[in-house]
């Protein structure tokens, strides 16, 4: 994967909690067997609502997007980090992540950050006021700044915890499975110490 | 300090440990099926990488097949004899099946005698066993922790990494006990338990925690009553739920086709009796309900946390001093079409759904039975009963509980996910309520502008008889 250590970008914000898996990508879009394309189902449903966020002229090219508590819950489908990854983009800040979204974007280069509630909620002032706001985050850094246009200093400034592992991996873009296989010697002295009762399916 | 059930597997199954890192855990038995799983071999192949333990991989067809017209084994993906009309769906399940073939995985392929939804074959096998580390690219892969294993739902990206190595590096989880009290009244199911506990704590309510489930109405259930609170733990945010094997454990796997016999079977048991949480283990978190003081749960919204008693009115959004659970019920009410106040048993609904690896297993099925026997499904009211796999249908057709629904007006189908997530042809239509066993109410899970309201298979039954939603005991 691509590695992210810093990314500015428009940030555009989806005001809504529990906004699950099955929304970021209905199922109807799960019987693709490739992982591209996945942009066009993005948020189907409410996409097909003018109103939406993602269909005003303030949200075209951006790359963060501001979520409310508990974004990504639901279903285990990686098409959802596909999906946004795909739309364009790089970073999802939000209160608190579901678990196995939260691995899954780590996996693939999206970035989920997450932040107080009331920082996000700043955040969404900011990126849901009349003048956009750039956002960046830098992971390098562990820190979001938030810009109005035409400001000397940033309007927002917080920090971000992410562990030190997943940060490192995240910087180097590093695949997950490379890293593992070097200690193959591990797995294999595991394996040959385990009991012989242990199921198997065939 | 003791250990909980949750960390006495952990501890047992990892591999390496490195301080700063995640430990890399040991994974004793993985389920695949068609969704999350092309682009994970195509990695491989294009890695170049053998599955490591074949053996401890078994694959099924479930999310995507249809569960009509799927009269036997051996049936034609292509041409005018197949049951599968839709093209990508077919391109999906021929994927499995050539990279099954391709890198030797025992699959279980639609209309087979093994074949069903991969969270009731491994159960029904004996496969899933006390103290194993158990995963599936499906979120529901927390059913398996009703045996006392520690078994959770991973990403495509996770899911070739287990191919590749049979291991996974993971951060240690936090551990969190749901204690419920007392005997559950008669009328009350696991299902309406699980409602009731995602209701408390809400959809994160167990983020970043293991749940194990404990106290004297959960040690009083069945292994499938267990399996259906297990299965929803990812509904109140935890990858994994479990119980801690006991008698009911044991004696629910001693003889299926791949429980340990004779001597190992005594080896194992010693094993198992040593996994459940010792007096002295310290929790994270603990949660506390009166199972005694619980009713028949449905939800109202769009999340599986807007759950009320069935005897309860829809609530009033205005009443919620959360704004953001304020604005949540607002959105939920709307997509839902339902005003504040209404009573839930006045709610008509248009589809029942009994099925999914919430509720697809036999004793799921005798439920719904005892509340149809002797009535008929309402006018108007279409009842899908779907058994969780070709094992549960064989054997509810041997008790003749598919005579029991055809006579009652339901539909009697072969074994898949079905309606419970609307990529398969068992779909509703928008506007279309239903009373559904599964576990998701999300907006458009079981088609495009559904309506779901979450139920047991007897308030399901109840349902389809009266038209609106039902207990039984308002028949």
């Amino acid at each position: 994967m691509e590695p992210f250590i810093t990314h500015t970008g428009r940030a555009v914000s989806l005001r809504r909690s529990n906004v699950d898996t099955d929304q970021i990508i209905p199922a109807e879009y799960l019987k693709r067997v490739n992982r591209t394309g996945f942009g066009d189902g993005l948020f189907a449903s409410w996409r097909a609502d003018p109103d939406f966020v993602l269909n005003q002229p303030a949200a075209e090219g951006a790359t963060i997007l501001i979520a409310g508590s508990d974004f990504g819950i639901g279903s285990s489908r990686e098409h959802a980090v596909w999906a946004l990854q795909d739309y364009g983009f790089k970073a999802v800040i939000s209160p608190r992540f579901g678990d196995i979204f939260r691995n899954n974007a780590t996996k693939g280069g999206l970035l989920p950050v997450r932040l107080p509630e009331e920082t996000v909620a700043a955040l969404h002032d900011l990126a849901g006021g009349d003048s956009p706001v750039t956002v960046t985050v830098d992971l390098a850094a562990r820190e979001v700044r938030a810009q109005r246009p035409e400001e000397d200093s940033p309007a927002l400034v917080a920090a971000f915890d992410i562990d030190d592992y997943t940060r490192w991996r995240l910087m180097e873009g590093l695949d997950d499975i490379s890293l593992t296989l070097r200690h193959a010697d591990d797995i294999a002295a595991y394996e040959a110490r385990r009991p012989d009762w242990l199921p198997a399916a065939v | 300090m003791g250990r909980t059930l949750a960390q006495k597997i952990w501890d047992s199954r990892v591999v390496r440990s490195a301080a700063g890192e995640p430990d890399l855990l040991y994974i004793d038995l993985h389920l695949v099926h068609e969704v999350t799983s092309p682009q994970a071999f195509d990695g491989l192949r294009v890695a170049g990488r053998p599955v490591r333990r074949p053996d401890l991989t078994v694959a099924t067809e479930d999310h995507n097949v249809p569960t009509a017209g799927v009269t036997g084994p051996g049936l034609p993906l292509q041409g005018p004899g197949s049951p599968v009309t839709d093209p990508v769906s077919r391109v999906q399940v021929d994927a499995l099946r050539k990279n099954c073939a391709e890198f030797g995985i025992q699959l279980f392929p639609m209309g087979d005698a093994g074949q069903g939804i991969v969270h009731v074959i491994g159960p029904q096998q004996g496969l899933t066993q006390p103290g194993l580390v158990i995963v599936c690219g499906d979120s529901h892969t927390s059913t398996h922790g009703a045996f006392g294993a520690l078994a959770f739902g991973i990403g495509t990206s996770e899911v070739e990494h287990v191919l590749a190595t049979q291991t996974l590096p993971q951060a240690r989880p936090a551990n969190m006990a749901v204690n419920v009290t007392g005997s559950l009244p008669y009328g009350v199911t696991a299902k309406d338990l699980i409602l009731a506990i995602i209701a408390q704590i809400g959809t994160g309510g167990g983020t970043g925690h293991v749940i194990e489930y404990r106290g004297q109405a959960v040690r009083g259930l069945s292994m499938e009553g267990r399996m259906t609170l297990c299965n929803m733990s990812i509904e109140a945010g935890a990858r994994a739920g479990l119980v801690a094997p006991d008698d009911t454990t044991f004696s629910y796997l001693e003889g299926r086709p791949r429980a340990p016999r004779g001597a190992g079977w005594e080896r194992a048991l010693g094993h198992w009796q040593s996994l459940p949480t010792d007096p002295g283990a310290e929790f994270d978190r603990e949660v506390t309900l009166d199972g005694s003081a619980l009713a028949p749960f449905v939800t109202w919204g769009t999340n599986p946390a807007q759950a009320a008693p069935i005897s309860s009115a829809v609530p009033d959004p205005g009443s919620l001093a959360d704004p953001a659970a304020r604005a949540s019920a607002e959105r939920a009410l709307t997509y839902m079409g339902l005003q504040p106040g209404t009573e839930l048993r006045d709610i008509e609904v248009d589809k029942v759904f009994v099925g999914s690896c919430t509720n697809g297993r036999l004793e799921d099925l005798r439920a719904a039975a005892g509340v149809l026997q002797g009535r008929r499904v309402a006018e108007g009211v279409q009842m899908l009963v779907v058994p969780g796999s070709m094992s549960v249908k064989a054997a509810a057709e041997a008790e003749g509980l598919d005579q029991l629904f055809t006579a009652a007006g339901a539909q009697w189908r072969s074994a898949g996910c079905s309606m419970c997530l609307g990529m398969n042809p068992d779909k509703m239509s928008a506007g279309e309520r239903s009373a559904s066993t599964s576990n998701r109410n999300f907006e458009g899970r079981q088609g495009k502008g559904a309506r779901t309201h979450l139920v047991s298979p007897q308030v399901a039954a109840a349902t389809a008889v009266a038209g609106r939603l039902t207990a039984p005991a308002d028949l």
